[in-house]
């Protein structure tokens, strides 16, 4: 009986080989797909037993933290600003997981980032429960908070900066939701909030002030000033300004707003900025700059249809269609195709469109002598002891080419946007004691609803402290210019003297 | 060869035994120190009970051996207890689990299966002692074979006969539940219907074996030699059928095929047992749900990932998580796999020791089952080799059926881990099993008693003096 005895032993020894085999298939091979499985609760269950790391604002106002609980996930999440930085925060769902700094920081919030390694290892050593580290941003409460309370629930976005570091100081998008029922541990109230806001056709979950893209309207007309102030132009340069202006290569003029007159067949050119006067700019980017300036000028603006991460991501501004010229030079990839359509672009229609924050940022480069610093939300990241691991160093937005206008040219552009708020159609910005820069916008939209209402600019405007954009979707009325000044400019003087430390209305 | 063989006695090798013993309860000590440490950050004294309780059950176990099987296989003994050690260790980390799940959700925290299992443990020892006692020579089992096979018999069928709610649980009727008491009796007429194998194989080996049709290249037996032992596979498997237990029903099929094959020495019984399995599987796939079920589950798991392949799913996250060296004790989530502290109790070693634990216990059976089959290969009488054969062969298809089905190499069935899961049954038949086998390898490694010195005939006998 011994010889099939062995046979038997040898049979159950290839058995238990099998399953070796096989266990190394599955540990090991499909391991790592088995561990980051959606229906694998280990992971998330994980996340929730280490306290995740706080979200701060400039000064020390917590945005987000987690507070510990009794249930089987020991940290629920608490959104102590609800709706008024959700645009920032984003939320931290067990079921639809992460956005916004939530997610772009989610390393370092959870503890797992590499920049938190020793410490993670002393923690193994000294038993010492392991937390995520700290984000600082760069918002100032007050100014997001009037951001967002002057939208008033609004459809549109309010973006302000630091002109001289790039620090973004307030980043409103509205309409906008609470995450906190987001990051409740009741499945049925998450659903029940994601749906409803699912469902809301004002699409509260989407970022205006960075995904979405408007058409600048007349505050692209900073973009043109800047190119004519290189080619030349000073602020007293007569420029043509006639009633209607017809491009070559078409029959259909294109008109001032409401078919006004500019008074005179040559107005000087600050008087045309002032006034934002349609055709002289028209008439001025086809005859006298061309395309290739202006869509330079537009991409040192930063316009250049490729996003950025800040570290939140941030949609592309365009000033052509990529679609149509794929072989075309430079970073837009593409041209603006003829006459017509270069000079509906350089009032700010036709295919440009930008995001409320490249509307800002078009503000800041006039206000910081010329050169756009590379916007950032993140001021600093801390470790759970509050010991700073990084912090933002402000940097040129294009390190290549950091002066997107010369100081010369930014200073007379300075004293133009002056005249648009001082005596032109940003009045409602105005702020006692302080001069301000601005340029509004009322920009038509394909949808053939109500014009967008536009406002950007600056201020103080001899010592730039804060450069604001502000959008209000369909607030102005169709031909009236002013009308977009009208609807932002007061948003854009709130969140100003906001940030100026300035009494409202003082 | 010189005749000084009485001076040197081989060697029992009971300081081995004692040796690796303490090895095992050292490391059964240190996972349940590490267990305590990462639940708790404390070490309590529950670890140094139940290592007391452990280090004394281990001891009077090892004192019986020494005492009633002087000559047994040395490793044997402290496999098994590092493999039940382990188990208690995993059973009580498990337990700590609920509790806690059980203190966040605001239930009442459920008492604990490990003193539970400790009580197994101590009684699975007393019918370990009860069968080395009794039992002094295995031979003695031949004579009893024909009542051991009815009680088998009678102690399958119970569950069956018995309605549902004193035997069916998770759709199993393999129960008798009496008083809040329950044992499955399948785990020990696996036992007596072994002894019962081994004993009838030996007396009929030389006809199942000789006595055949050469069909087709193939030798085949008799139509009336195959008669009775049909009759055996085809009532137990159709009980087993009735009691909805795939995973019972394949391993005495692959035991009894192993046996005769051992005993008559003929492939043609494996390929006869191979065929007949096949068709048997097939027929079960035609015409039951619950098979078809199954196979479609083991198959596609994700697909059933919340509904019939859940268990499977959550087992595979928990082995997957494991990776190569696992999670720790007590850093892991073992207690999201549903069953985890019996069925599943090896997607708990997965996922705390990894890979490298998973294969170090499969060496540790394999430990087991090894000197198993040396002992059926040294034991001089055919009986007690065939009982080895079939012993050791037991224990390593029902680890193969187990590690396989929790890791989906094979669909998943309803059964035990040997030593490690809990469950009482399971516990103390395996305690019987490993008697019996340190009861024939005892037998095998002693050596033959001496003859008595041979009288020369008085005309040749020198003279003697005798002194007074």
């Amino acid at each position: 009986m011994n010889a099939p005895l062995r046979r038997v032993a040898i049979a159950v020894l290839a058995l238990f080989g099998l399953l070796v085999a096989n266990a190394n298939y599955v540990q090991v091979f499909e391991g790592d797909k088995l561990r980051t499985d959606p229906g694998n609760t280990r992971v998330l269950l994980d996340e929730y037993e280490r306290q995740r790391g706080s979200i701060v604002v400039d000064g020390g106002t917590i945005i987000a933290e987690s507070r510990p609980t009794n249930d089987k996930l020991k940290y629920l999440r608490v959104y102590p600003g609800k709706d008024k930085y959700a645009s920032v925060t984003g939320y931290y769902s067990v079921i639809y997981g992460k956005s916004g700094i939530e997610q772009v920081e989610n390393d370092l919030l959870t503890g797992s980032d590499n920049r938190l390694f020793t410490r993670r290892l002393s923690d193994l050593l000294t038993g010492r429960d392991p937390r995520g580290g700290n984000v600082v941003l760069t918002i100032q409460k007050r100014a997001q908070e009037t951001a967002y309370q002057k939208l008033a629930n609004r459809a549109g976005a309010v973006v302000a900066l630091d002109p001289r570091s790039g620090a973004i100081l307030a980043l409103a998008s509205s309409p906008s939701f609470d995450p906190n029922p987001l990051t409740s541990h009741d499945p049925k109230v998450i659903r029940a909030a994601y749906d409803k806001l699912s469902a809301d056709e004002n699409d509260p979950m989407v970022n205006r002030a960075i995904n979405e893209r408007y058409p600048p309207g007349s505050t692209f007309k900073v973009v043109i000033s800047a190119a004519a102030l290189q080619a030349g132009l000073t602020p007293e340069t007569q420029v043509p300004c006639p009633r209607t202006y017809t491009p070559p290569q078409t029959s259909r003029p294109l008109p001032n707003f409401n078919g006004e007159t500019c008074g005179a067949d040559q107005v000087p050119f600050i008087t045309a900025l002032t006034n934002s006067f349609n055709t002289a700019f028209a008439k001025l980017a086809v005859e006298r700059l061309h395309e290739p300036a202006v869509r330079a000028q537009a991409e040192a603006f930063g316009i250049t249809d490729t996003g950025f991460s800040m570290p939140l991501s941030v949609s592309g501004s365009q000033v052509c269609s990529r679609d149509r010229d794929p072989q075309a030079p430079g970073p837009s990839g593409c041209r603006i195709p003829d006459d017509p359509a270069l000079a509906q672009s350089a009032i700010g229609q036709r295919n440009v469109a930008i995001t409320p924050l490249q509307g800002a940022m078009l503000a800041a480069a006039v206000a910081n002598h010329g050169q756009l610093m590379r916007p950032h939300l993140v001021k600093e990241l801390q470790a759970p002891d509050l010991s700073v691991l990084d912090r933002t160093e402000p940097e040129p937005f294009n390190p290549d080419q950091p002066q997107t206008l010369p100081p010369q040219a930014a200073a007379e552009l300075t004293r133009m946007m002056v005249s648009v708020v001082d005596k032109g159609t940003g009045r409602r910005a105005r702020i006692n004691g302080v001069q301000v820069a601005g340029k509004t916008g009322t920009a038509q939209n394909a949808t053939g609803k109500q014009p967008h209402a536009w406002f950007i600019g600056f201020a103080p405007a001899d010592n730039p402290q804060v450069a604001v954009a502000v959008v209000l979707e369909n607030a102005g009325t169709t031909g009236s210019e002013v009308t977009g000044g009208l609807a932002a400019g007061p948003i854009a003087k709130a969140v100003m003297e906001a940030v100026l430390n300035i009494r409202e209305g003082g | 060869m010189a005749a000084s063989a009485p001076a040197a006695t081989p060697p029992r090798r009971r300081g081995v035994e004692l040796g690796l013993l303490l090895f095992a309860v050292l490391l059964v000590i240190g996972a349940d120190t590490a267990v305590d440490a990462t639940l708790n950050d404390r070490v309590s004294t529950n670890v140094l009970r139940y290592g007391a309780g452990f280090v004394l059950i281990y001891a009077v176990a090892h004192l019986a051996v020494r005492r009633l099987t002087p000559y047994a296989d040395p490793v044997i003994l402290p496999a098994v207890a590092l493999l039940n050690g382990l188990g208690l260790v995993l059973i009580r980390r498990l337990d700590m689990a609920e509790a806690e799940n059980a203190r966040q959700a605001g239930r009442a925290i459920p008492a604990g299966d490990a003193a539970v299992q400790v009580v197994w443990t101590c009684i699975g020892l007393a019918l370990f002692i009860g069968v080395l006692v009794v039992v002094r020579d295995h031979r003695a089992l031949n004579r009893y074979a024909y009542t051991l096979a009815a009680a088998g018999l009678a102690f399958l069928a119970l569950p069956a006969v018995l309605p549902g709610r004193f035997s069916e649980v998770n759709g199993a009727k393999i129960w008798i539940r009496v008083a809040g008491f329950s044992i499955q009796p399948g785990e020990f007429a696996k036992l007596a219907l072994m002894v019962f194998f081994a004993s009838y194989l030996v007396a009929k080996r030389d006809v199942l074996s000789m006595a055949s049709r050469r069909v087709a290249g193939i030798d085949l037996p008799r139509g009336r030699d195959l008669g009775p032992v049909v009759v055996a596979w085809l009532l137990s498997v159709f009980v087993l059928a009735g009691e909805k237990d795939l995973g019972t029903s394949l391993l005495f099929f692959g035991i009894f095929v192993v046996m005769l094959y051992v005993a008559t020495e003929r492939t043609s019984w494996l390929l006869i047992g191979l065929s007949l399995f096949m068709a048997g599987a097939y027929l079960a796939y035609l015409k039951f749900g619950h098979v078809q079920e199954r196979v479609a589950v083991w198959l596609h798991p994700f697909d059933y990932r919340d509904r019939e392949g859940y268990q499977i799913v959550q087992s595979l996250f928990g082995l997957g998580t494991g990776g190569l060296f696992g999670r720790g004790l007590g850093g892991g989530r073992p207690d999201t796999v549903p069953f985890a502290k019996t069925d599943f109790i090896i997607a708990t070693v997965g996922e705390e020791l990894g890979l490298f634990g998973l294969v170090a216990l499969l060496v540790v059976y394999t430990l087991i089952v090894s000197r198993g089959f040396r002992t059926a290969l040294t034991v001089r009488d055919s009986f007690g080799k065939l009982l080895a054969a079939g012993l050791a062969f037991t224990l390593a298809f029902q680890v193969f059926i187990v590690v396989g089905g929790v890791t989906k190499l094979i669909p998943l069935t309803g059964l035990t881990t040997p030593f490690l899961s809990y469950g009482g049954s399971s516990l103390v038949a395996n305690f019987a099993l490993v008697a019996l086998l340190l009861r024939i390898s005892d037998a095998a490694r002693r050596p033959p008693p001496q003859p008595a010195p041979k009288q020369l005939p008085l005309a040749e006998a020198a003279t003697e003096v005798v002194k007074r």
